[in-house]
């Protein structure tokens, strides 16, 4: 799950780790409010989940409050385009209004999973400001890596050899050890999957902050951080994914026309695969997973059945823990209330495959039936395109 | 004859009295795994559906002699039901359950990483050695007994090749799904080298997906030591970066983790890789001479 810059700010202030001052406002004249209380020069910028805010003119800089309430102005309520966003952008519904501080230095700090090594890895680099996977691929030996104990956690020296990486001497290695420390308190406290700091500055009057701040937390980890789920901002995420979410299924909403539904994750994957490779294109990655229920199955079939751009239906399934006879009667579920609006491809295999089969049979639903995944991918795709199967 | 489970297999099944547990340890039984009971702390003494339950592995490594621990335990406290069955000295712990926290994996598999004990998952589909044991939630019947190993990080797309090699009478040695999850206890490495080392496999079939490195490790081990033809296959090659596919590992994140990076990675170390998902079972036989 990912939150707002804002949001990932207040939390890194509660763990001791210093943010710039800063406020978010709705409104034009909140913004100018808060650039009063802060006085001075002022950055307006914009919240929205995807980088890359600054290029797409969403992060605005502010002489003094009537400047900074024209900026939120401009900002608030634009659809902003970067190369995150989707194509049309996202619409810019709060700003973060922060003092502006004259920077000397802009660095690079993370918290993230290495798989290789199954532990936390902490990364710092002198290239601030920049993507990180540029400086990797650039100058891989620019970055320097702690990885921390999995049940230790970060040493201080770990912290201090970083700070020292990073150039840091005197006062303000007193400031950036203590910050790289906080910064993984949060990252374990919180569940996250990455904690970001890019860029992590140095200013003229020697002071050490986020400039910036990025948290995404591990999903499976959400249970035990009721305060995070509340920071969920659903204004950023697909109508059909959120909607796949209240029922527990994993959808993805992605271009083409064709509409799978699969069990499993990998056998999900290629079924978008196997479309791609029969000449068309999935519309979703659907995973309704292994112990799915009618119900679920039910929802499935309606919000695969709701996306405007899906021309034809194309339900893979290898049936382990979900039997085909409770797919079957999902199925027929949902087209007795839904209607059969699209053609429909069915591939079954697996557990109690044949009762299901008679299920589907007897209930008279006119669903074409395809002998393996790569017949099934191919009468899916001569549906989407119009054509009989 | 196998690798990691057969016949002198004796499971034990933690969260045996949950739905999950219970249907699946039945499953497993009346295939012929040797289920010795299960455990559900604070159920101890009761048995449920036949099978003894313990309140913790140690008594079940100690009353039964339990090998393997089979594990359905919910996701707030699996980590824990690994530590407890490796702590217990079990040496092959295979754990079902989906949605572990990731911090928790990382300790967990740091504290088995300090016993004998082996971790296969979590979030996978188990371990099956046709006709002898199937210690997981596959459907047995699609199953064959053969020379042929199967690894797999994903569950359903494993029971779709099983039942491509099955239809066309190829039958498997030991099929293994490392799961889904970013850290996981048996990495590809650790499979291909107990079936590179089993007289009785012969070829074996390898399914990745995107995210993570595993493949590319498995491709330089696959260069530098196995002997035996490897038939590979990627899934996810239309996904987009930066979205979790359903697995939690299956991620393209930064550029990395692509499927045609690992399809490259593993053509140059001599695997056949297959590109559509229905050729699986086709080139495996075409591999072998069948």
């Amino acid at each position: 799950m990912k939150i707002h810059e804002y949001q990932a700010k207040a939390l890194l202030r509660e763990f001791g780790v210093a943010v710039p001052k800063g406020e978010v406002a709705d409104t034009p004249a909140q913004a100018r409010e808060i650039a009063q209380r802060l006085g001075g020069k002022v950055v307006v910028k914009a919240q929205i989940h995807a980088g890359g805010r600054g290029k797409g003119g969403g992060i605005k800089l502010a002489d003094d409050p009537a400047s900074a309430e024209r900026a939120a102005g401009q900002v608030l309520g634009m659809m902003l385009k970067t190369p995150q966003t989707p194509p049309e952008g996202i619409k810019v519904r709060k700003v973060l209004v922060e003092e502006a501080s004259a920077i000397e230095r802009e660095l690079y700090l993370s918290i993230t999973l290495d798989r290789a090594r199954a532990t936390h890895v902490v990364m710092a680099s002198q290239a601030g400001g920049m993507e990180i996977e540029e400086v990797a691929a650039q100058t891989p030996d620019k970055i320097l890596r702690e990885w921390t104990h999995p049940a230790l956690g970060l040493g201080d020296f770990q912290g201090r050899r970083l700070a020292f990486g990073l150039g840091f001497a005197g006062d303000q290695l007193k400031q950036a050890v203590p910050l790289i420390r906080n910064l993984f308190a949060v990252y374990l406290a919180k569940d996250c999957s990455l904690a970001e700091i890019n860029p992590l500055v140095v200013t003229r009057d020697g002071r050490v902050f986020a400039l910036d701040a990025k948290l995404n937390f591990d999903d499976n980890a959400l249970y035990r951080h009721g305060d995070i789920v509340g920071l969920r901002d659903i204004h950023e995420e697909d109508p059909l994914d959120v909607e796949a979410s209240k029922y527990g299924l994993n959808y993805i909403k992605l271009d083409g026309n064709v509409g799978c539904m699969v069990n499993g994750a990998g056998l999900a994957m290629a079924t978008m695969d196997i479309v791609k490779l029969a000449g068309g294109e999935p519309a979703n990655f659907l995973d309704v997973g292994g112990g799915a229920s009618p119900e679920q199955i039910e929802n499935a079939f309606r919000i695969l059945s709701s996306d405007p751009s899906v021309k034809a239906v194309f339900i893979n399934v290898f049936g382990g823990i979900l039997r085909v006879d409770r797919l079957a009667e999902g199925i027929i579920a949902a087209v007795r209330k839904l209607g059969l609006k699209l053609p429909v491809v069915l591939r079954a295999e697996g557990t109690n495959v044949e009762q299901g089969k008679k299920m589907l049979a007897d209930s008279g639903l006119a669903l074409t039936m395809a002998t393996d995944m790569a017949d099934g991918a191919k009468k899916a795709v001569a549906f989407a395109k119009g054509q009989k199967a | 004859m196998s690798v990691l489970v057969d016949k002198s297999t004796r499971v034990v099944v933690q969260g045996i009295t949950g739905k999950e547990g219970a249907f699946h340890a039945a499953r497993c039984k009346e295939y012929g795994t040797h289920v010795v009971g299960g455990v559900t702390p604070g159920k101890g003494g009761t048995t449920h559906d036949g099978f003894p339950v313990w309140n913790t592995v140690g008594e079940a490594v100690a009353k039964e002699g339990a090998t393997c621990a089979l594990i359905f335990v919910p996701p707030a406290a699996a980590a824990d039901a690994i530590m407890e069955s490796a702590a217990a000295g079990v040496p092959l712990v295979i754990c079902i359950t989906e949605g572990i926290p990731v911090a928790d994996m990382v300790r967990a598999k740091h504290f088995v990483a300090s016993t004998a004990s082996r971790l296969i998952g979590p979030n996978c589909p188990g371990v099956i050695t046709p006709d002898q044991a199937k210690v997981g939630i596959m459907p047995g019947h699609i199953h064959k007994l053969g020379d042929v190993g199967v690894l797999s990080r994903s569950g359903t797309l494993t029971y779709e090749v099983v039942g491509q090699l099955s239809a066309r009478n190829i039958g498997q040695s030991t099929c293994v799904g490392i799961g889904g999850d970013p850290v996981n206890g048996t990495s590809f490495v650790d499979v291909l080298r107990l079936f590179n080392d089993d007289p009785d496999t012969r070829a074996i079939m390898m399914i990745g997906e995107i995210g993570g490195t595993a493949e590319e490790e498995a491709a330089a081990f696959i260069k530098a030591s196995v002997k035996k033809p490897v038939v590979g296959f990627i899934c996810g090659q239309t996904a987009p970066p930066g979205r979790r596919m359903g697995h939690a590992g299956a991620i393209i994140a930064g550029g990395k983790g692509t499927a045609a990076e690992k399809m490259r990675v593993l053509g140059d170390a001599g695997v056949t890789v297959v590109k559509s998902p229905a050729d699986m079972g086709a080139t495996v036989a075409k591999v072998i001479g069948k």
